[in-house]
């Protein structure tokens, strides 16, 4: 089975790893993942701050270069729910791009629900290690109601102890433009969520959003808890 | 009370807040208070999810005809012996008031909990017209001792710890230092006791007015909403006009979800329905009620894109599980309406010129639509304000460039990794926004990105 793998801009530039990671658990379940080489952003920035005009052209070419009718599997929720949900949208009133996005949209994966719905990755028996906490991001849990995917996949790690976080759906503080606009605000959370993944004493935290991932990683460096930061596709691959 | 609105120095007042560890304290301890009891409250309704969808259904009929049901309630109330007032702004709602109560000499005021009268500030009016204007709702009570404005809707003293309420009436009152929150309840409790018995009138607002009997409803539970309402002669209730529900006969639903959203109550103590003046043989209730209706901007955002706001019913539950609201607190917004319902409402009936700050304060979580009983569309109304944001030139000249920017780039895989390799496209923009903020926060971008090891 062929898939279209979105890396989103972030793991592309930042987080290369994480995009591995993905590649490697893809082809353990006989996935053949294609990077499309053209993808750039899905434009969630500029949408969220109020540039339609801006985030559209950019959703365009998302839509273009994404064309076709393979499944596209995504290691973020932010970014599927916007591709899902907020593209249509941005092309409301523009029918004929309105039903690609439509079709987008119904291809769309987040990748530990692509895992558990269709490669059924939670059954696979996969090694884990240590004691591992969650953090169930905004968009991921809200926006696409991926709750029990994640779970599930970290549940069925042998090996691993899963230790459940404190108001873990509570927003990190990321927020994408956010953390810029209210860099005050945005600490005060991360700072929160760091105390509550500290009060778990797990020695990884993972989810699926490495917006959220890098802010949390920020924030428990400030605090001095020495906990891992990893995307769950790191923790999944691992265990092969 | 007038405090003037501050709403445009979002971020000064939000950081000042973070700095704030009492004001923190408060907060968070209220929220989970309010939010974990409103889970609970939920957990044994058979079918809330029904329950919500109904609510919402007739909160959409009635912003769907909303001047029609306003006008069967002027008729049903008016037959009912109240007198129906329409006031267009603040002003009007203020002029309407005063004349009334200075026509009849009243000097001594009573008041019940009214966001209403905040929004038009109308306790300031009265006291320049020489009133006294007591606030009897307890939390209500202790911020005007402060001389504060409400930062929750629900909960207006909901920043302050008992301590600050108890070195409060020890100045105000003459009262030893007690914390204990009984015994301060009991000090409130004696102070307004003669208030009442002395007040030439009541004021109040409501929480729902019933179109086909012209009733006002109110959710209370110290009481004090009771005695303004029946107490003195007069009683002026002042509310906006969609508050309005099609009938008596729907208000049920919001009985079983308004009280568990906003305090985790099955009921509030106390669900009162006044249906006009005091006839003969009733053993309560005012001899003459007049009920204000105010429009503030309200008929603008009915037509317009944003009309999903007018759903709202006041509960509160939003701004409880608003992760900005519990950080900054409601001062931090700067006007009546704090937390995701109060910024719509805030940059809606103050305008862009006076707000636009507050509409950046969300994360576009969206745990506040998760909670909300009638289902109002926060986030997408939110999104909404921040495109009028940007249309009308209210958002940074910076941040504009940058997106204009973003937008090209993105829409070009080589201007995209040409800007990747120029240390990664989102560490300039990130720096122009947010300064050493923001690239102190961020790790830099991987020497070799993604796209040159995929597959």
């Amino acid at each position: 089975m062929r898939v279209l793998l979105f890396g989103t801009c972030l793991v592309d530039t930042f987080f290369p790893e994480v995009g591995e990671a993905t590649v490697r658990l893809l082809r353990r379940f006989g996935v053949d993942p294609v990077f499309p080489k053209g993808q750039t952003c899905c434009g969630q920035p500029a949408f969220n701050a109020g540039y339609d005009a801006d985030a559209r052209s950019v959703a365009r070419h998302f839509l273009s270069v994404f064309d076709g009718a393979d499944p596209i599997v995504t290691p973020s929720g932010s970014c599927a729910a916007m591709v899902k949900h907020h593209y249509p949208e941005l092309f409301r009133d523009d029918p004929r791009m309105l039903e690609k996005a439509r079709r987008a949209g119904e291809r769309m994966y987040e990748l530990s629900q692509f895992l558990v719905r269709v490669a059924k990755a939670h059954e696979a028996g996969l090694r884990g290690k240590g004691t591992v906490t969650y953090h169930s991001s905004c968009h991921l849990t809200r926006s696409l109601g991926v709750r029990e995917e994640p779970l599930a996949l970290l549940a069925s790690l042998k090996g691993a102890t899963f230790v459940p976080m404190p108001d873990a759906a509570r927003c990190c503080g990321f927020g994408g433009t956010f953390m810029a606009k209210l860099p005050e605000i945005s600490c005060a959370l991360a700072e929160e969520k760091a105390a509550s993944i500290a009060a778990t004493g797990a020695d990884t935290v993972t989810g699926c959003d490495s917006g959220c991932l890098m802010n949390i990683a920020d924030a428990m460096e400030r605090r001095g808890t020495p906990v891992r930061v990893a995307h769950l596709a790191q923790l999944l691959a691992e265990g092969l | 009370m007038s405090h003037g609105q501050t709403s445009l120095r979002f971020r000064e007042n939000s950081a000042r807040a973070v700095g704030d560890d009492t004001l923190r304290a408060a907060m968070r301890h209220a929220a989970d208070t309010f939010g974990a009891r409103r889970a609970e409250a939920f957990a044994p309704v058979a079918d809330a999810e029904g329950l919500r969808d109904r609510a919402s259904a007739i909160r959409d009929e009635v912003l769907s005809n909303l001047p029609a049901y306003v006008e069967r309630f002027v008729a049903s109330a008016t037959r009912a012996g109240a007198t129906v007032h329409r006031a267009k702004d603040a002003d009007a709602a203020r002029e309407i008031i005063g004349s009334i109560l200075a026509e009849r000499g009243a000097k001594r005021i009573v008041k019940g909990k009214s966001m209403v009268s905040e929004e038009v500030e109308l306790n300031a009016h009265l006291e320049a017209a020489g009133m006294e204007v007591v606030e009897t709702d307890l939390g209500e009570y202790i911020i005007q001792l402060e001389g504060e404005a409400p930062s929750h809707i629900i909960v207006p003293a909901i920043h302050k710890n008992r301590r600050q309420v108890g070195n409060l009436f020890a100045k105000h009152l003459g009262v030893p230092y007690t914390d204990d929150p009984q015994a301060l309840t009991k000090i409130a409790r004696k102070a307004l006791r003669e208030k009442f018995l002395s007040a030439d009138a009541g004021i109040s607002g409501a929480n729902f007015a019933a179109a086909d009997t012209g009733s006002l409803v109110l959710f209370t539970n110290e009481g004090n909403g009771r005695m303004v309402t029946t107490v003195p002669p007069l009683h002026v209730a002042i509310l906006s006009i969609e508050k309005m529900i099609p009938s008596l006969a729907d208000l049920p639903a919001f009985i079983r979800l308004l009280p568990r959203s906003a305090t985790g109550q099955p009921i509030t103590s106390y669900v009162s329905v006044i249906t006009g003046t005091r006839k003969p043989g009733d053993a309560t209730g005012a001899t003459e009620l007049h009920i204000v209706l105010l429009d503030n901007g309200r008929t603008g955002i009915l037509s317009g894109e944003s009309r999903d706001i007018l759903k709202c019913i006041r509960c509160g539950a939003c701004m409880n599980v608003c992760p900005v609201y519990r950080t900054v607190g409601g001062h931090s917004y700067g006007w009546t309406y704090p937390g995701p319902m109060g910024l719509i409402l805030t940059a809606l009936l103050t305008g862009m010129e006076k707000s636009h700050p507050v509409v950046d304060a969300s994360t576009l979580c969206g745990a506040c639509e998760e909670v909300c009983p009638v289902r109002v569309p926060l986030v997408p109304l939110i999104l909404q304000l921040r495109r009028r944001k940007v249309r009308e030139g209210f958002s940074d000249p910076n941040e504009k460039r940058g997106m204009a920017l973003f937008g090209k780039a993105a829409a070009s895989p080589f201007l995209f990794s040409l800007g990747q390799r120029l240390a990664g496209l989102f560490w300039p923009v990130a720096r122009v926004l947010g300064g050493k903020d923001v690239a102190g926060r961020m790790p830099a971008p991987a020497k070799t990105p993604f796209r040159r090891k995929a597959p």
